[in-house]
């Protein structure tokens, strides 16, 4: 098969690969790059843990190809923080208790990243609706709202 | 890596696309958010993916003399953002809102969805009730496919390998129009269980021109012409709403799965029905 090459932005630095085809972005991230902070769960975009952040939207890495990110954005956890500690967001979950055994955090951490973003004034509800679609086997998800509800004033410009 | 091997090309125009689609064993690929789960389970295993990303003219939503017409590309979240829709086409709309999880909403495409063809999904039950006319294109030429005889079965369009869904349009939404939209997941964003979208002319007070779909409760979504005769000219009432949810029961016959029983299907289908009727009596200028 033929490879592909690829330049992208990962966590603000430029990076550039050839791939294979069927190389997912997540597979890209956690074994080329090392940034396992990305999990793989059910690698069929049911369970949420491999999202990161692509042109500033939320989306699944193992429903990605490396090929079709040329050209774009990521974040991915690693990038959330800058590298002095942990991003507000990071800090309202460990004081919330918002993880447990932390395989799927980082698919929520920066799914709930992104939400805050554009919508800093996203209501109880409205979070408890964008986590439907992560899945956690740990938390109950009640400690993770309140965490997102605490952290959303510090991504509040106005 | 779970896919098997296969060849990416990223065509920079709808002629160079279509020219590959015309090659053996090549699949497109829009958002990917319902082909490559079938890759990594290697349910499909294509020589060429051709990535339509960069085809623009593929995406957006334009608002025309004789309907909405809804670029193949478009994403489910550029439906949820476009103000537009309130008045051109809000039962869509509310359609989108039962669509798939947040982080799919970015990426998945109405025509990725439209030529998966789940049964259970609610783009192609929308395009079914409104009578939507898909557009397809193939170096042999376009043409127009009507919305019942695009989706043939389960994961089975009318499409052929070498053509490509382009737009997707939907008659112009009266004003007068009531309507309502219904369904059941185990959880918020997953495939529904059983759906139901529905809408009408009101006119003196009855019910005019009543399009009724359900969805997840057979091969495709499907209108059902007994609930539209039963509704056709009448003043919509309690007992109407309660005969109705009665017959539905009586034709249509949801699958078994893994997820419900036929008879829970069913069940679950006759409530929904007679929300949504409850629903698309409210006046549609108080809808958000």
């Amino acid at each position: 098969m033929t490879d592909v090459a690829i330049t992208l932005t990962v966590n603000r630095q430029q990076v550039t690969a050839t791939v294979e085809p069927r190389l997912t972005l997540a597979g890209f991230l956690r074994r080329h790059l090392q940034l396992t902070g990305t999990h793989l769960g059910c690698e069929h975009g049911v369970c949420g843990a491999c999202t990161i952040i692509v042109n500033g939207a939320a989306v699944r890495s193992c429903l990605m190809f490396a090929a079709q990110a040329d050209g774009s954005e990521i974040i991915t956890v690693e990038g959330l923080a800058a590298a002095d500690g942990l991003s507000p967001l990071q800090r309202a979950f460990r004081k919330h208790h918002a993880l447990q055994c932390g395989f799927c955090t980082p698919g929520i951490l920066t799914t709930m990243h992104a939400l805050l973003q554009e919508e800093p004034h996203a209501s109880a509800e409205r979070i408890r609706e964008v986590l439907a679609g992560n899945i956690c086997r740990c938390t109950g998800y009640l400690p993770i709202i309140e965490a997102v509800l605490e952290a959303a004033a510090s991504y509040n410009n106005d | 890596m779970k896919p098997a091997p296969f060849e990416y090309s990223r065509p920079e125009s709808l002629n160079e696309a279509l020219s590959l689609l015309a090659g053996d064993e090549v699949r497109p690929i829009a958002g990917g958010q319902s082909l490559v789960p079938l890759l990594a389970l290697r349910l499909v295993t294509p020589k060429r993916l051709v990535d339509l990303s960069r085809l623009i003219e593929l995406r957006g939503i334009k608002v025309e003399s004789d309907g909405i017409r809804i670029g193949a590309l478009t994403r489910w979240c550029e439906i949820l953002s476009d103000a537009r829709l309130g008045e051109h086409h809000p039962l869509l709309r509310e359609a989108v809102r039962h669509t798939a999880h947040y982080q799919i909403r970015n990426r998945g495409t109405v025509g990725g969805s439209c030529c998966h063809a789940d049964p259970a999904a609610e783009m192609p039950a929308i395009a079914v009730t409104c009578a939507a006319e898909f557009e397809v294109m193939s170096l042999r030429g376009r043409r127009i496919i009507a919305a019942r005889e695009f989706f043939r079965s389960v994961f089975t369009t009318a499409l052929e390998p070498d053509e490509l869904l382009i737009s997707i349009r939907l008659p112009t939404w009266r004003p007068e129009r009531r309507y309502g939209f219904q369904e059941l997941a185990r959880r918020q964003g997953d495939f529904a269980l059983a759906g139901c979208a529905l809408y009408w002319d009101e006119a003196g007070g009855c019910c005019r021109d009543p399009h009724v779909g359900v969805f997840g409760v057979a091969e495709t979504a499907i209108r059902v012409p007994q609930i539209e005769a039963a509704l056709e000219d009448r003043k919509i009432t309690d007992e109407i709403i309660r005969s109705v949810a009665r017959t539905i029961r009586d034709v249509t016959a949801p699958p078994t799965d893994l997820h419900a029983t036929s008879a829970y299907r069913s069940a679950v289908l006759a409530v929904l029905l007679e929300r949504a009727l409850r629903a698309s009596l409210h006046d549609p200028s108080h809808h958000d």
